[in-house]
């Protein structure tokens, strides 16, 4: 294994770890869309890693942009999801959710 | 490229996106994660994918944030007396965080060292005759037809969701 | 003709909000109605032209989409629960029909997508836009439930995203590329000798699959967001939504991309037997009715997930025939479902009783789409789970035995929901229960017939299969 490939793994599972933890801990719906968000960073990181790679620069740059888009557009769908749920609830506790069970 | 840089730069992400897991003010967790991106645009830079760098600054760094930031502003932020009393909570969850950080990097290192050879796999160089523009026009208009669709989705989205807050 | 599959809903969007608003809602129900019907229509062809060519059909101006046989049938599926689905709102929730038509056509793109892309990037586009078209409408009353069960979907498909996504740029990183061929063809050159990056891929492909598709580790989102959302929109999520972002993904990426090795038969024939135990057994505890029905949801997505693990073309013919057909029944449970709550505002099994003599059609049905789900002959779910467990038993006896004795299980939760809901007394408050609206009981007839009829003419089917050598 290349000294390259090496960073760029233990960068991202360092990310996925931080977003994970705090994906368990946090009872906040901003927080937990934040988390969501840090994995997605991991992603786009690890991406553009393996064109790094590989060579392929421009194949990763055109997967990089769209992983961007997407994220911007999911996270806005995301958003307006919590303020719905804060309104409903006046809170953002996500431990409040208990009408529904797993 | 040289590779200190690259170290650097990634450890400095690793400490800002823990640096938002652990803020206690939602604010400022915000702008570290805004801080996050702009490290990763200049990794970006770096790694000879200005295109993509310039995408993550404006649209990560930038559109994210607010995103966040006026979601915050129309929740409730709490009083200085429940923050206090939150702040000690957190402060017990989250403070396992650098240590179980420490640990999977330690674990990660075991793991890979003795397989690590020290070839860099010069590259970087993109490829003749094959730039951005080139690929995404002409190979993947299939993903720029589903950026298309999921924007509307989400113009839908934002005019279902928010149409409510302007009623009240 | 892939073409068209985008290019028509696409159009149907632009002219709904391009037409006067007034003008937009009354079309509304009727454009969508007309694209789904020639979405159904444009499929019958596909499946016939690719059956008997056996060859894919290419696209004109997108050169990487391409529809064989596997997508046409998963198309013909999209075309007819999206009806279905329309033709609910228009009965249930007129107030809304314009933004549900408008995200069930984006919905539909986003599938018609994934079903259509050769490029493992590009299937996760689409998947993030239909993701991303059900967040919304499972939250389009912005109820305080519908919102909570559309956050629960939001952060596990994240989570599943950001696994398929790892496991892409891996792919990536060594293949030099994400198109299913060039994918495939390196796969094929290892010869065996996978590297860590293939195997750590392998794994959170699978993983981030068993979110989308709520196998049995990862289906806590699923009961959720389907109770939680309003009828039209979880006849659309347990019909087609999750099939198509889940379990068409897994059969077209170990066919088609990584291959069937045995090992990763062994991950998803176990997925899929705890799947079928675990869904067919918390079924018999609950007393919501769509609570139950998402749980044998999950149990019955076992079934198409043995049948892929067995990694034969019988196997995998059955699987998909079992997509296609329980697609068609659930629907139809879930249709019923609605139509009860709709005339007697209820959901908890325990307070109903004797609705068979109120309401017949919805009784009639659910018989038979109960009957199909637990594999009685002649009707269709019967020909495809027998398939399966046909193709099973070569590979494992013991698997085979367990979800044969899963039926039963389904049999049984599925006769205790029959004397709770349509037989015995007459619940209280419930003398004076109607028939559902015409609507639903033509989309319930349209249902049953298609389980009937496909399984009476079954023998058919497969003869001609044979013929054709799919078989």
């Amino acid at each position: 294994m290349s000294l390259l490939l090496a960073i760029f793994i233990i960068a991202t599972a360092l990310l996925f770890v931080t977003g994970l933890y705090s994906l368990l801990v946090t009872r906040n719906l901003i927080r937990i869309v934040m988390s969501l968000e840090i994995l997605t960073k991991g992603v786009t990181l690890i991406m553009l890693g393996a064109g790094y790679i590989n060579g392929n620069m421009a194949a990763a740059q055109a997967y990089v942009i769209t992983i961007i888009i997407l994220e911007v557009v999911l996270l806005a769908v995301a958003t307006g999801i919590v303020l719905g749920v804060y309104r409903r609830n006046g809170s953002l506790n996500a431990r409040k959710l208990n009408n529904l069970k797993g | 490229m040289n590779i200190t840089i690259l170290i650097i730069l990634l450890a400095g992400m690793v400490v800002s996106a823990a640096a938002c897991v652990m803020m206690r003010n939602l604010l400022h967790a915000a702008i570290m994660l805004a801080i996050t991106s702009a490290i990763l645009a200049v990794a970006m830079f770096v790694l000879n994918a200005p295109l993509a760098g310039v995408f993550e600054l404006s649209v990560c760094a930038g559109l994210i944030t607010v995103i966040f930031v006026s979601a915050i502003s129309m929740t409730k932020t709490y009083t200085k007396e429940e923050l206090k009393i939150k702040s000690r909570v957190r402060l017990k969850r989250f403070a396992f965080l650098p240590v179980v950080l420490i640990v999977v990097f330690v674990v990660l290192c075991a793991f890979i060292w003795p397989h690590l050879d020290a070839s860099l796999q010069a590259a970087g160089i993109a490829q003749a005759g094959s730039n951005v523009q080139d690929t995404i026009w002409n190979k993947r208009q299939i993903d720029l037809l589903g950026q298309i669709i999921i924007i509307l989705a989400g113009v839908f989205g934002v005019v279902i969701f928010f149409k409510e807050s302007e009623k009240k | 003709m892939p073409l068209y599959y985008l290019a028509i809903p696409l159009i149907a969007v632009i002219a709904l909000n391009l037409a006067f608003k007034e003008m937009g809602k009354k079309i509304s129900f009727w454009v969508t109605a007309a694209v789904a019907l020639l979405q159904m229509g444009l499929s019958v062809a596909a499946v016939i032209l690719c059956a008997q060519t056996g060859s894919a059909l290419k696209g004109q101006f997108f050169t990487s989409i391409s529809i064989d046989f596997l997508s046409a049938v998963v198309l013909l599926t999209i075309g007819l629960i999206a009806f279905v689905s329309i033709v609910m709102a228009r009965v249930m929730d007129r107030e809304n029909i314009f933004n549900f038509a408008n995200l069930l056509l984006l919905c539909m793109l986003g599938m018609n997508g994934i079903t259509m892309v050769t490029d493992l990037f590009s299937l996760y586009v689409f998947i993030e836009v239909t993701s991303a078209a059900s967040f919304i409408l499972i939250a389009i009353h912005r109820d305080k439930a519908e919102l909570e069960g559309s956050f629960k979907y939001y952060m596990l498909s994240a989570i599943a995203t950001v696994l398929m996504l790892t496991a892409i740029a891996f792919i990536f990183m060594l293949a030099g590329d994400t198109g299913f061929g060039a994918v495939r063809k390196y796969i094929d050159g290892l010869g065996g000798a996978f590297p860590f990056q293939i195997v750590i891929a392998f794994m959170l492909f699978t993983a981030g699959l068993s979110i989308k598709a709520g196998l049995v580790p990862f289906h806590g989102w699923v009961p959720d967001a389907y109770s939680a959302s309003s009828s039209p929109v979880s006849v659309l999520l347990a019909g087609i939504v999750t099939k198509v972002s889940g379990v068409y993904t897994l059969m077209r990426v170990y066919r088609d991309v990584f291959g069937s090795s045995p090992a990763v038969g062994h991950v998803l024939m176990i997925l899929g037997l705890l799947s079928i135990f675990i869904g067919a057994l918390a079924a018999i505890g609950q007393k919501d009715f769509k609570r139950m029905l998402a749980y044998s949801s999950i149990s019955q997505i076992g079934y198409i997930i043995i049948g892929i693990a067995t990694g034969s073309p019988l196997g995998f013919i059955g699987a998909l025939l079992h997509f296609f057909n329980h697609a068609d029944f659930k629907s139809l449970l879930f249709v019923d479902s609605a139509a009860i709550e709709m005339q007697t505002g209820k959901r908890d099994m325990n307070e109903m009783g004797g609705l068979a003599s109120k309401m017949p059609s919805t009784g009639a049905s659910s018989i038979l789409a109960f009957l199909s789900t637990a594999g009685i002959p002649p009707l269709s779910g019967f020909w495809s789970k027998f398939m399966i467990i046909l193709a099973v038993w070569a590979v494992s006896k013991a698997a085979a035995s367990l979800a044969l004795l899963a039926s039963l299980i389904t049999l049984a939760y599925f006769l205790v929901m029959q004397r709770k809901v349509f037989f015995g007394k007459t619940a209280e408050g419930m003398q004076d229960v109607k028939e559902a609206p015409r609507g639903i009981v033509a989309v319930e007839w349209l249902l049953s017939a298609i389980t009937v009829i496909l399984g009476v003419l079954f023998p058919l089917v497969l003869i001609y299969l044979k013929g054709i050598g799919l078989i």
